[in-house]
């Protein structure tokens, strides 16, 4: 195939070390820069703790790049600083959300806690890149980690326990904090799939019975895995978090897809998603009420709980156009719950239709280097890790994006490493290290096999390590 | 599995791309739409801090925003209050009305026409101000207008319209009673809120502008049309040709008392008068029969010739259309001639009626911005005058100004009389109910050659005492003042 030593698919990556250094320090400017813009555009000047917060932002940032030299040294180059540039334009658009709310004598610490949550998340970060020294060992787990999504995700529905929270019973109290076990789930779910059907997956693809038209896999093989996913899925729809009952959904059809190459699955998936959309809609009256909004969300605006909040946004981004009104030029608190769910229309009206287009496009790569790492991943469980990763990134984020625009209608996820939130920000931290892990793997060259010839036998044993 | 790989990737390819796609319509397409919606905050939020444009007439600002040191740096003002408002309208936190509202644009300062001008405040870092806004209307017609209309009393309803026949500018629009614009401009938001519901709750409904949102049967004045449809029409040429008269009608398809109508003690004759008679002396008897014999087709479409059924007023927000049905039967038919049964007309309506007859026939579209200038008084716009239709042939026209004048000379109008001038007009006082006073009205136009101004004068309510109202003792000395102002 290819006469380059260690060379897989034609290709040989380097460390790309220096690379990533430099892209983070590019990051940092973002993130930086953002927060100085926040000063200068809402209160004229410099905010006073910006040396401090810079140099926070920039340890923790140093102590990721080092870590990852040190344990990852072949993981993408790309993934950490757009992570990183992210967070930190989220953490100044909150700061500036922070600023309006003081304004109008609302509580406002939302940046503070981001903060807070951002460390714990590269705290964990950190830590599964330390642990996890090869993601094939979260293979022996499949089974594990199944029941545990289940069990996180039933958590909130225990008494005293779990919150209802904006009609949404998927909180639970820790001491003085709320924590969405769901998040979590999430990458569990994502792990368990992946390495249930890797180990199943020629059974699921070849063995099993024509029903009319279509090749039905057995029951035994399908079975387990069917289970997980209606158990989950009945799950959510029960707590009436019709997002990540979406993303769930999504989710399973794309790695049954990719793991048993059969587009069969993606045509009967997509039937039954609009089948379980249509009965959704006929039977759940917060469904009805969701699309009733969407398709016009002018006519609800004065009902409660109306379409408040979308409209707001919607003249938010209207005001913003192509190149925003600048930090502290528009009114983005007037959108509900703007630091969270929200978030992309404080952006659209501030940072313009160009800022938008720009989280977009960021989005975009860390979905596109995910799949590629997939691509170049030469085991099967870690391809379908990245994948269902990857995946579950692009569903979110235009599940979200989706519902803000108005493209779909909306439902209750929050925007990867933008929005508010320490249980999304924390799973998230620790998605990136899962797929860091997996890239490494993936372009590690392929080790060197010694040559054939008469002496072979008396060549000593030649240590390979994969 | 690279292959399904690949194309998932194809997929969150298309994803993304729907995702992009949507947000450029929605920030770039959709924006503008966006913006001008009533809900929308933040238009005027960031219009609450701006300076403003002004509203002027002639050279005098009858709005303004003037400097102050409060939250909001600048202050809307309005000089002349009462006289103005139904005109500018107010520019309140909460909402904006009239001139402030369908000119917001070009105010605030966001119009396309304005483009330069933001560009260059942009470039040289200053704060963007609105452009200014020149009405047609005359100060001395308006004034005389607003004070012979509340010099009528403290709670008289009325409206009174001065159009320019040749151009359609609307040169005085007064409607009271009227209401102080300041106090819903003012920024302690709580008193602006009581004012508000003030205004809103009073009876009298201060908040309307009756010259365009009120409709009420035009009476006697509806003869205008009828006669206009009936010289058109061929079977009558001149205001010479005799048509039937008497002190009494009895209504087609009615045998009872309910249906005997009069002339209120009029001279029409016995059997046959002139039509420029029957019309001086607002005959009733003549103009049903009249009615009857010509039919609601061709009367309706006279009416609409003369802009009934339609909206023709695009500066002002709210215009009601004058309504003129076209499915009534022989007795309303007959009732609709002399402008009762089921026709309403708004005050500028019958002006456009006076007009269309001063204008040899043609109806010029009524317009009341006539400049659009930017903050250095350049001017950006200048509305043209447009043709609205044609209502009846020159010669028609003629016919029937020299009918209203003699109307005005020797006949019902005589209170609107100027010395050395030759003036045309037309009384008219419809019944409501039998409760409620009739509503006062009047149309004139002057000089009969080459006519400079149309008036409409209509008083809905007032105390003037029940047997006293009518439209020559209540309608035409105002009509005559406005004229005057005018034509000095």
């Amino acid at each position: 195939m290819s006469q380059q030593p260690g060379a897989f698919m034609g290709f040989v990556h380097g460390r790309r070390r220096g690379a990533e250094l430099f892209l983070l320090v590019l990051a940092l400017a973002v993130g930086v820069g953002a927060y100085a813009a926040v000063g200068l555009g809402v209160e004229g000047q410099v905010p006073a703790g910006i040396v401090a917060y810079g140099g926070w932002l920039a340890g923790l940032i140093i102590a990721a790049h080092i870590v990852v030299r040190v344990v990852a040294p072949y993981a993408d180059p790309v993934l950490l600083p757009v992570v990183a540039a992210l967070n930190g334009l989220g953490l100044a658009v909150i700061h500036r959300l922070d600023l309006a709310y003081e304004a109008a004598d609302r509580k406002a610490d939302f940046a503070q806690q981001q903060l807070t949550w951002m460390t714990l998340g590269l705290v964990l970060f950190l830590g599964t890149l330390l642990v996890l020294r090869d993601h094939r060992t979260l293979q022996r787990f499949t089974y594990t980690f199944g029941l545990g999504a289940i069990v996180l995700l039933l958590l909130p529905l225990v008494p005293g326990l779990g919150t209802t929270i904006n009609g949404a019973r998927i909180w639970i109290n820790v001491g003085p904090f709320s924590f969405q076990p769901g998040e979590v789930a999430k990458v569990l779910l994502v792990v368990a799939f992946a390495g249930y059907l890797v180990q199943h997956r020629d059974a699921l693809a070849l063995a099993g019975r024509r029903v009319l038209f279509i090749d039905l896999p057995r029951g035994r093989d399908l079975g387990p895995i069917l289970a997980m996913w209606l158990v989950s899925l009945g799950v959510l729809v029960f707590q009436r978090d019709l997002g990540s009952s979406l993303l769930f959904f999504g989710l399973f059809l794309v790695m049954l897809y990719v793991a048993t190459e059969r587009p069969g699955w993606l045509v009967v998936g997509g039937a039954l998603f609009a089948l379980g959309a249509f009965l959704g809609y006929l039977r759940f009256g917060h469904v009805q009420t969701r699309v009733d909004i969407w398709l016009d969300p002018m006519a609800y605006y004065d009902d409660s709980p109306g379409s408040g909040q979308i409209v707001e946004s919607l003249f938010g981004m209207g005001w913003g156009g192509l190149v925003g009104r600048g930090f502290g030029g528009g009114s983005p608190q007037r959108i509900p719950y703007a630091e969270s769910d929200f978030i992309i229309g404080a952006i659209g009206e501030e940072l313009g239709l160009t800022g938008v287009i720009a989280v977009i496009l960021l989005y975009g790569i860390i979905v596109e280097r995910a799949l590629r790492t997939a691509l170049v991943c030469r085991d099967g469980f870690g391809k379908l890790v990245a994948v269902g990763l990857a995946s579950v990134i692009a569903l979110q984020v235009f599940v979200v994006i989706g519902g803000v625009t108005r493209l779909i209608p909306l439902t209750g996820l929050t925007t990867p490493f933008l929005s508010y939130g320490g249980s999304s920000l924390v799973a998230t931290w620790v998605i990136v290290a899962l797929l860091l892990r997996v890239s490494d793997q993936a372009r590690r060259p392929v080790p060197v096999l010694g040559q054939d010839d008469a002496d072979a036998d008396s060549e000593t044993t030649q240590v390979v390590r994969l | 599995m690279n292959k399904p790989i690949r194309t998932i990737s194809i997929f969150c390819l298309l994803l993304f791309l729907a995702l992009m796609v949507n947000a450029t319509y929605l920030q770039y397409v959709a924006s503008g739409d966006l913006n001008d919606n009533p809900r929308n905050r933040r238009i005027i939020e960031a219009a609450f801090s701006r300076e403003r444009g002004a509203i002027l007439v002639g050279r005098d600002p009858i709005a303004e925003s003037v400097p102050s040191d409060d939250r909001y740096d600048v202050q809307r003002v309005y000089p002349q209050p009462l006289k103005y408002a139904p005109v500018t309208g107010a520019f309140s936190y909460f909402s904006q009305t009239g001139i402030e509202r369908s000119q917001n644009a070009v105010l605030s300062g966001d119009d396309d026409r304005l483009f330069v001008t933001r560009l260059v405040d942009l470039v040289g870092n200053a704060e963007p101000k609105g452009g200014s806004v020149q009405l047609t209307i005359d100060g001395a017609a308006q004034t005389a207008a607003y004070d012979g209309l509340s010099g009528l009393g403290a709670d008289v309803e009325g409206a009174v319209v001065a159009l320019e026949p040749a151009t359609g500018k609307i040169l005085a629009m007064v409607s009271t009673p009227s209401y102080d614009p300041n106090q819903l401009a003012a920024h302690d938001l709580d008193e602006v809120v009581q004012a508000s519901r003030r205004l809103e709750d009073d009876e009298a409904e201060p908040l309307i502008n009756r010259t365009i949102q009120t409709t009420l049967p035009p009476g006697s004045t509806m003869k205008l049309v009828t006669a206009a449809a009936v010289l058109e029409d061929g079977n009558y040429a001149t205001g010479d040709a005799l048509v039937p008269g008497g002190d009494t009608y009895q209504l087609p398809l009615t045998s009872d008392e309910n249906g005997l109508i009069d002339n209120g003690g009029r001279d029409c004759g016995t059997k046959k008068i002139t039509l420029t008679q029957a019309l001086a002396n607002s005959c009733n008897t003549s103009f049903l029969a009249l009615a009857d014999e010509i039919g609601i087709e061709k009367l309706k479409a006279q009416a609409d010739a003369f802009g009934f059924n339609s909206d023709y007023l695009e500066d002002l927000p709210l215009q009601a259309e004058s309504r003129f049905p076209g499915d009534l039967d022989r007795p309303q038919t007959a009732m609709s001639g002399i402008g009762q049964s089921e026709v309403a007309a708004t005050p500028l309506q019958m002006a456009m009626v006076g007009a269309g007859i001063a204008n040899g026939g043609i109806v010029m579209r009524p317009y009341i911005v006539d400049e659009v200038t930017s903050p250095e008084v350049e001017v950006l716009d200048k509305t043209e005058p447009s043709e609205l239709s044609k209502a009846m042939e020159p010669a028609t026209a003629a016919e029937l100004t020299r009918m209203m004048v003699a109307t005005v000379t020797s006949g019902t109008a005589t209170s609107a009389q100027i010395p050395g001038l030759e003036v045309a007009g037309k009384t008219g006082t419809a019944q409501s109910t039998p409760s409620r006073p009739p509503y006062a009205w009047f149309v004139s136009f002057a000089p009969a050659i080459d006519p400079q101004v149309a008036v409409c004068v209509l008083v809905q309510a007032s105390s003037t005492p029940r047997e006293d109202i009518g439209g020559n003792f209540l309608g035409a000395p105002i009509a005559k003042s406005v004229m005057e102002a005018v034509l000095r």
